[in-house]
């Protein structure tokens, strides 16, 4: 009996494993479809907020608002040119560094913004991490997850120095250790607005100025956009 | 009832206890007064029985962002701990300055002690010099190593022989919570104690940081004090200034 249980079993298996293939043959024969678009996503990140304020402006205004401010402007900007964002906060929440850079590691973003607002120095400033670049590991340790992404954090900075530079901005690139960027994994870059000056060294323009926030935005998400073609 | 006298003495006492709540106020403000104005006026020098030599400072500037050796005369103890304190206590002395081009509050007392230690092997130090500033994409020259190491001041080359060290600066908290926060500034700050502590103390090749003797997150909300800073790799924007 257990024999010709066996040999039973062989068949309908044979028989299923023929079905099988008569009914993908067709399939195999078709062209493969196009493979799908690697998606686009920016992760934009407000620094401070809540409980941490950051800097402290005139008229006791605070860094957090700015950021946030400048977030919400650069979302609009790209959402409207259908590129898919994904914001750390949207609101005056405290978030801590750690937690940023979990959300900018799930996004599985090809660009990371960290927008940040201070009252000195002048122009824009970019800064890519100061981690030596390294390969990829499958196990990165947390505080230098983004050595293997320097080199195209770096490039990320070239494109938006140049955007900023074709808006008419004064920009200084530079290297920093900043907790939440240095543990990201995406091209990743610091954006700090500090005043406006002229050649004279007078300030035009604060960074609280709606206007100066607005051209600030619309060349960061000109840069994105051509950082998209890049990346692709 | 309460009788008259009794009344009258309660309202006294009342009045009496308020006056001494407001005499105790004012006192209490006048010593408070008494001790910012101390701590403002407090000796910034480093002691004058040490000889007076030339040091090199790096000295930091936010209009353009850039680092500049200047060199100063100071007494300087022979002790290298209490060397490493009095160039910075003179660096922080220039940045609480009025006019300072990097204004920081605080001054020499800032700086509460500095621990020389052997260097360890960490892998994943920063940079202090991480920046390689270009302004309006105008790349600025840096100097070579070479003419860093050996700006006028500086021990000589056999000094820079030797193990190299760990620098870890203990600041006060009152210094960190009064800094200008932004992620430039406080960059340059840290940049500028690296490299003034390798311009006196060669041997000095990493530096941390501690405040009130605690590890803190970041100086006023951006530069990561938790890391160690590699102080060999700070090239001044221009050349010294003598």
């Amino acid at each position: 009996m257990p024999a010709r249980r066996t040999i039973w079993n062989l068949l309908v298996a044979g028989s299923a494993t023929l079905a099988a293939l008569a009914t993908t043959a067709p399939l195999l024969a078709q062209p493969a479809p196009p493979a799908p678009q690697a998606r686009f996503v920016v992760v934009l990140d407000a620094a401070h907020g809540g409980d941490d304020t950051g800097g402290r402006f005139a008229n006791n205004q605070l860094e957090k608002s700015f950021t946030l401010a400048i977030s919400v402007r650069l979302r609009s900007l790209l959402a409207a040119r259908g590129i898919q964002v994904v914001t750390t906060r949207d609101s005056d929440t405290t978030v801590e560094s750690n937690k940023r850079a979990e959300i900018a590691n799930h996004a599985q973003a090809l660009a990371c913004l960290s927008l940040h607002a201070t009252q000195s120095g002048s122009g824009i400033y970019l800064f890519a991490s100061s981690l030596t670049p390294a390969a990829p590991t499958r196990f990165p340790a947390w505080k230098t997850a983004q050595a293997a992404w320097v080199t195209r954090s770096l490039k990320l900075e070239g494109v938006l120095n140049s955007a900023l530079l074709n808006a008419g901005m004064s920009v200084t690139l530079g290297r920093a250790s900043l907790p939440a960027l240095d543990s990201t994994t995406c091209p990743a870059v610091a954006v700090e607005i500090a005043p406006e000056q002229n050649a004279n060294h007078e300030t035009t323009a604060e960074p609280n100025d709606k206007n100066y926030q607005a051209r600030v935005a619309a060349a960061l998400s000109a840069a994105l956009l051509e950082w998209r073609t890049e990346a692709r | 009832m309460i009788p008259r006298h009794q009344k009258i003495l309660f309202a006294f006492l009342l009045l009496a206890s308020l006056a001494m709540s407001a005499a105790l106020w004012h006192l209490r403000q006048r010593a408070h007064e008494r001790l910012l104005a101390g701590q403002n006026s407090a000796p910034t020098s480093a002691p004058d029985v040490a000889p007076t030599e030339q040091a090199a400072l790096l000295v930091a500037n936010d209009s353009d962002g850039s680092i500049l050796t200047q060199m100063h005369s100071l007494p300087l103890p022979a002790d290298p701990g209490a060397r490493a304190r009095a160039v910075l206590g003179k660096l922080l002395d220039l940045y609480a300055a009025p006019d300072a081009a990097h204004p920081v509050p605080g001054g020499a007392t800032s700086v509460t002690q500095v621990f020389l230690l052997p260097a360890p092997e960490i892998p994943g130090a920063v940079p202090a010099a991480g920046k390689s500033k270009i302004k309006d994409s105008k790349a600025v020259t840096n100097l070579p190593r070479e003419s860093f190491a050996r700006t006028p001041g500086t021990p000589s080359q056999d000094a820079l022989q030797g193990s190299p060290q760990l620098a870890v600066v203990n600041l006060t908290r009152s210094f960190a919570d009064n800094h200008p926060s932004g992620i430039e500034t406080e960059l340059l700050t840290v940049q500028s104690i690296c490299g003034t502590l390798h311009a006196t103390l060669p041997r000095v090749t990493q530096v941390r940081f501690l405040v009130n003797g605690l590890q803190r997150a970041t100086l006023a909300g951006h530069a990561d004090l938790t890391r160690t800073y590699l102080a060999g790799n700070v090239i001044p924007s221009d050349g010294a200034q003598p």
